[in-house]
């Protein structure tokens, strides 16, 4: 693949049943690019984990994929309320997400945990009071 | 086995199959999704007592080979309505996840 694609979802902040419209918007498009089951389901979940949080608490934000030679990498971005304690937010368990969200099945503290075990390199820039953004790659041979 | 197979299950109902032929591989049972999305195995069946959308959104980018609503959970009709489009094998069980799981095990192995 010599061409850089490049891929850009706004994910509503408003919407929780439509949470996951670009991480299977992505899984499609990685499909016809032929890439492996496997790097498209860690590729999907990663990024499904980083749009539901964008939901849960920054109102949403911007989704970024860059299909590059050897990694797909996906860019995160929201001007959300930020991360105090990115240390504990990365724990198993760790969750500050409401009620109402719990009872749908999500904040079981496994958002942030889940999008590092499925991708080869993650970090996290967080300012308090001005937003997130998380990049994570995934290889491809 | 295949998904075609669950439907020998007597205490299983089909609400939807997308593709029959589909191999199932493992079961895993849960209900926070995070935590599924973690740990079930793609081409496993889910059994779930969960029957909000986003189960739908999980077990399409999961890779599940089918959901199993538990305890009899009946799902609403917009859930129908997006399994149909996302192409989700769905199933209901009359029985516990437990007892579901045991059924799915004997033809499993």
């Amino acid at each position: 693949m010599n061409d850089t694609l490049v891929f850009h979802f706004e994910v509503d902040g408003e919407d929780f049943t439509s949470a996951g419209q670009a991480s299977v918007q992505i899984k499609k498009n990685l499909r016809q690019l032929g890439m492996s089951p496997e790097v498209i389901r860690r590729v999907s979940i990663a990024m499904y984990e980083g749009e539901i949080n964008m939901v849960i608490h920054a109102g949403g934000g911007h989704a970024t994929v860059t299909i590059e030679e050897g990694y797909i990498e996906i860019k995160l971005e929201d001007k959300g309320p930020g991360i105090k304690d990115i240390e504990m937010a990365m724990m198993e368990g760790y969750s500050t997400a409401p009620d109402n969200v719990r009872s749908l099945g999500f904040g079981a503290g496994m958002g942030l945990p889940n999008m590092k075990r499925y991708t080869d390199f993650m970090t996290i820039e967080s300012e308090v009071g001005a937003g997130t953004t998380v990049t994570m790659r995934v290889n491809y041979a | 086995m295949k998904v075609n197979t669950l439907l020998s299950i007597s205490t299983l109902q089909a609400l939807h199959i997308a593709d029959g032929e589909r191999e199932i591989t493992s079961c895993y049972i849960g209900d926070l999704l995070s935590w599924v999305m973690g740990r079930a195995k793609a081409d496993s069946a889910w059994i779930t007592i969960m029957s909000n959308v986003n189960v739908l959104a999980v077990a399409t980018l999961a890779d599940t080979s089918a959901v199993i609503l538990a305890e009899g959970v009946m799902p609403d009709d917009e859930f129908i309505a997006i399994a149909k489009a996302k192409g989700v094998n769905l199933f209901v069980s009359s029985l516990p996840a437990y007892e579901s799981a045991i059924a799915l095990s004997e033809l499993l192995s």
